[in-house]
């Protein structure tokens, strides 16, 4: 009777695998260390030998430029922030509205249809600083009274309407995935067409597709950046601005960092967030 | 099998770190060696061309930026030889002995002309103001024009009589980015808005007609085109008095750091300034170019 090779988790392992287990294991962490310090010693032994390096450091790296900048780049921060908290549920919104259109069957909806499918093609093809130009230069020289000039106003809304349409998709994607025996079972127990959407369908695919949302939601973090180029300064502009004072280029790497412990968080709640839905997904899989 | 090549890669990689410090620690071979030649041959000028060490042997190469605007050039050709900072340059490149053919121009966009590493011009003349903190990243030549900032606004706009500062305060002002325009607004002006800031002076003029901005801050030659060219009812609301004396706030050539170019140059501006040329050109290309001052 040979033992059967268990699962992780499972209570009883031969003795004699379980030493080889655990011996492989030490051996493994030991190589990865020794690799790991290797490493780290040839890349630092590389960077600080290049002739290059003190210049490189003094103008990238320099602690005096650093906490010169750091204050006006971090206030600066905070208009990136609020305008990445107005545009994503905007975004939302919008996107889930033209892909539900999209999904539409109804001869009636044609119209509409057609429309969403147009917004997203052209959306998706224009650069987003070409769509903040045109909107914020380019709204207020219509001149009509009524639509405020505020170049805050149309970047945040240029940046709306181009992630809309990526967005756009990413839930029509998630609503194509689940599978059309649960919309069949649904209609057979009596749900119309809309409350099937709203009860099974809906919730399914979006749990679906938060991992790719969160992709796209990070991204715009970065792209709020391109509303400066009609005038509000933002942390990316706040560092140019104090780079061409002093020629140095430490505050971008100011700003980089800032964005960075912004979506260093984001990025590891997406990883958990897949991870959690993979192993739903694969729950009570092997039979 | 497969341990034993694990256990290589460290050996390889301290391997690879060795041959890179070798490499790096040679003293002295890279020391050029002009100072020597042109001291064995003293009667030899060490600011004629063939002496030089250009980048290109010969050549004269000056970068500015694109497009590159009136009254400093013209038809954003710098090798026309139009506009004011055009013709300071062929002047100095003359003086220096170099012939008009002699002369090239590279595109530098602004934010590269001060990137470490190798320049790819031998100077930029592209109405950059000399500071004491880019003096440390780069060498300037000396001042070839002393620059006062100006207020262009629409002749409807709420500022168009401000006479006073305090008017101005209370005003949306706009700069282009890197300016000494916009840290003129921070450190003098302190309007209770914080200003816009813009790429460029298309920009910033757009700005301007949709009403976004009531006035845009830019140095006075600048001013004048804008008025003249870009708009088509704007008006110079007013210039600032500059500092006067050392402190004045003046553009400069940009040079690679320690260019020994830079002593040729200011030699050739110093002759040009005692001959009366660089007058010369200044009231040829920013003639007609004055506003009436604001009063703090």
């Amino acid at each position: 009777m040979t033992p059967v090779t268990p699962d992780v988790g499972s209570p009883y392992v031969d003795p004699v695998r379980r030493d080889l287990m655990h011996r492989k294991a030490r051996r493994d962490v030991l190589v990865a260390s020794a690799s790991l310090v290797a490493f780290v010693v040839v890349a630092v032994v590389f960077v600080s030998t290049a002739p290059g390096w003190p210049t490189v450091q003094e103008l990238f790296f320099s602690g005096e430029s650093f906490s010169a900048s750091i204050g006006e780049v971090l206030s600066a921060f905070w208009l990136n922030v609020r305008i990445f908290l107005i545009a994503e549920p905007a975004i939302l919104v919008l996107a889930l509205a033209i892909a539900l259109v999209r999904g539409t069957s109804a001869p009636v909806m044609f119209p509409l249809r057609v429309i969403a499918a147009i917004y997203t093609d052209i959306f998706r093809g224009i650069p987003t600083i070409l769509l903040v130009l045109l909107l914020g230069f380019g709204v207020p020289a219509l001149n009509s009274d009524g639509i405020t000039n505020e170049p805050l106003v149309w970047g945040t809304v240029a940046l709306v309407l181009s992630y809309s349409a990526y967005v756009a998709e990413v839930f029509r994607a998630g609503i194509e995935s689940v599978h059309p025996s649960q919309r069949s079972a649904a209609r057979s127990l009596g749900l119309s067409a809309s409350q099937t959407s709203r009860y099974v369908v809906l919730p399914q695919a979006i749990r679906r597709v938060v991992p790719p949302l969160l992709n796209d939601f990070i991204s715009l973090q970065k792209d709020t950046a391109l509303v400066s180029v009609i005038g509000p300064i933002e942390a990316l502009r706040q560092a140019q601005i104090d780079s061409s004072f002093t020629f140095n280029f430490t505050p971008y790497v100011c700003a980089a960092l800032l964005f960075i412990a912004l979506t260093v968080p984001m990025t590891r709640f997406a990883d958990w967030l897949n991870a959690r839905a993979a192993k739903q997904r694969n729950a009570g899989g092997s039979a | 099998m497969r341990r034993s090549l694990l256990s290589a890669v460290p050996l390889v990689a301290l391997l690879l770190a060795a041959c890179g410090s070798s490499a790096t620690s040679d003293p002295g071979s890279s020391s050029p060696a002009p100072a020597s030649s042109a001291a064995s041959s003293p009667s030899a000028d060490p600011c004629a061309p063939a002496s030089l060490a250009t980048v290109t042997a010969g050549k004269l190469t000056i970068g500015t930026d694109k497009p590159a605007y009136p009254p400093y050039f013209v038809d954003d050709t710098p090798s026309n030889g139009k506009g004011f900072e055009s013709a300071v340059a062929y002047a100095v490149a003359k003086q220096l002995g170099y012939t008009n053919d002699a002369v090239t121009w590279t595109v530098v966009p602004f934010n590269n002309s001060y990137a470490p590493g190798k320049k790819s011009f031998d100077f930029d003349i592209n109405q950059i103001s000399i500071t004491p903190e880019r003096a440390k990243v780069v060498t300037f030549s000396d001042g070839y024009y002393t620059v006062n900032q100006a207020v262009v606004s629409l002749t409807t706009s709420k500022i168009a009589g401000a006479k006073t500062l305090a008017e101005l305060q209370a005003a949306k002002l706009g700069a282009q980015v890197g300016t000494t325009s916009l840290k003129y607004i921070q450190d003098d002006i302190k309007p209770a808005a914080q200003p816009s800031v813009f790429n460029d002076s298309a920009a910033a003029t757009a700005a301007l007609k949709n009403g976004q901005i009531d006035g845009l801050v830019v140095d006075l030659p600048t001013a004048y085109y804008i008025t003249a060219a870009e708009l088509d009812n704007g008006k110079i609301v007013g210039q600032f008095p500059g500092v006067a004396g050392p402190d004045a706030e003046q553009f400069g050539m940009l040079f690679q750091k320690d260019n020994p170019l830079a002593t040729c140059v200011n030699q050739a501006l110093a002759s040009l300034q005692a001959s009366g040329d660089l007058q010369k050109i200044q009231d040829q290309w920013l003639a007609g170019v004055d506003a009436p001052y604001f009063a703090s």
